[in-house]
């Protein structure tokens, strides 16, 4: 299941909006075409390929505290592929500074991999959320685990609404840091 | 962690995006680091005391369109390069623009003064302040817009966005010592101010990679 270009951006769009399904599908087709391209570059340099799961959820949770960077009237696949390959340098400059040597892709090479979404990375969640101050790790586990809306969260925890929206946010970028940084192993 | 669980927890309950946040948050900085040179260049140097004098406000507003035409153009770039692959829709030579205008100008008014003059047309007095003053005032403005890039853009190329934060914050700074600089010459401007501008670009490029990971 190869996405194109045009089928991602659509659905990107719909997901800025706020229709779940669509992000859902990204997400998903992402984490495909991400998971081939760092099995891709890791075997090319001669690394682990368990290495590869953790930056497909590191690069997941970048695209998705930083979805707002994505302008609309521009390509989808470039912005990904640019997240991709930062978080890749980012990667290897941590683990081994002389690897960091990566090209740039042709906007057209960018494979996917059909391998079953269930690949498990080394991050624990329940680890992530646990690090996480109290207000925020409710709030995580009210509306993006159990799927409470924000409201039915909102009333639960006493906390307002827009209390809820803002820890929940500022949750997953603490987590996403956390993963980017490896304390979530 | 499978990732099929992060997939799901990730698109559960998602808010619609706000599109404007990453121009917003850079032009409130931008906004914010202005006000904060301001007040420095006020509290330390304060205007200079010759405004009624003619031709003074002339020269001063060259000062500070100079630095505004710096720090809107270095503003709009960085709106394109804090986003991930914006690096490659932007020609950072654009950038260059203001300041080759600026040593165009300096250019002219040197050829139609007597060589005698040109000295004192490129020192001018207060050289020294002018190189010292730029990259002070430019601290709080560039300490700003690092931290806004770093909560509401993702640049993929740190060096290039380092070097545009380095930028604006110049130009804003150059805005606020205008406001006490006495050297009314189109080289001095030229050449002080460009360069200490220049000098913040460079050290915002320097600093870039380390500041602005994400």
């Amino acid at each position: 299941m190869i996405a194109s270009e045009a089928e991602l951006r659509g659905l990107m769009r719909a997901s800025l909006g706020g229709d779940a399904a669509a992000y859902r599908a990204v997400l998903d087709r992402l984490s495909r075409h991400l998971r081939a391209y760092y099995r891709g570059k890791l075997a090319r340099i001669g690394r682990s390929q368990s290495e590869a799961e953790d930056l497909v959820q590191d690069t997941l949770m970048a695209i998705h505290t930083r979805r707002h960077t994505y302008d609309v009237n521009q390509p989808f696949t470039p912005w990904v592929q640019a997240i991709a390959r930062y978080k890749l340098i980012v990667h290897l400059r941590h683990t081994r500074p002389s690897m960091a040597d990566v090209p740039i892709e042709d906007a057209g090479d960018f494979p996917a991999q059909d391998d079953h979404a269930g690949t498990e990375s080394a991050h624990d969640l329940d680890r992530l959320l646990a690090k996480l101050p109290e207000k925020m790790r409710r709030a995580i586990r009210y509306v993006k685990r159990d799927g409470l809306s924000v409201a039915e969260a909102a009333s639960r925890t006493g906390m307002s609404e827009s209390a809820i929206k803002v820890s929940v946010h500022r949750g997953l970028k603490a987590m996403a840091s956390a993963i980017s940084q490896g304390r979530a192993r | 962690m499978r990732t099929n669980e992060l997939i799901e927890m990730l698109s559960t309950n998602i808010e619609p995006t706000d599109h404007g946040r990453l121009k917003r948050g850079l032009g409130l900085a931008a906004a914010l680091g202005a006000g904060a040179a301001l007040c420095v260049a006020l509290l330390s140097l304060g205007v200079r005391p010759d405004l009624d004098h003619p031709g003074v406000l002339g020269f001063l507003l060259l000062k500070v369109a100079f630095g505004a035409g710096i720090v809107l153009l270095a503003g709009w770039l960085l709106t394109k390069v804090a986003r991930p692959g914006g690096e490659t829709r932007i020609r950072a030579w654009v950038a260059a623009a203001p300041f080759l205008g600026v040593m165009l100008l300096a250019a002219l008014s040197l050829a139609s003064a007597p060589s005698s003059h040109w000295d004192r047309m490129l020192v001018g007095h207060m050289w020294l302040e002018c190189l010292v003053s730029i990259p002070i005032i430019g601290v709080v403005p560039f300490a700003v817009l690092v931290w806004a890039v770093r909560r509401f853009a993702a640049p993929t190329d740190l060096v290039r966005t380092g070097a545009l934060v380095g930028l604006a914050a110049g130009g804003i700074s150059a805005m606020g010592y205008a406001l006490h600089c006495m050297d009314d010459s189109v080289p001095f401007v030229a050449l002080w101010y460009g360069g200490t501008i220049a000098f913040c670009t460079l050290a915002g490029a320097l600093l870039g990679p380390r500041l602005l990971r994400w």
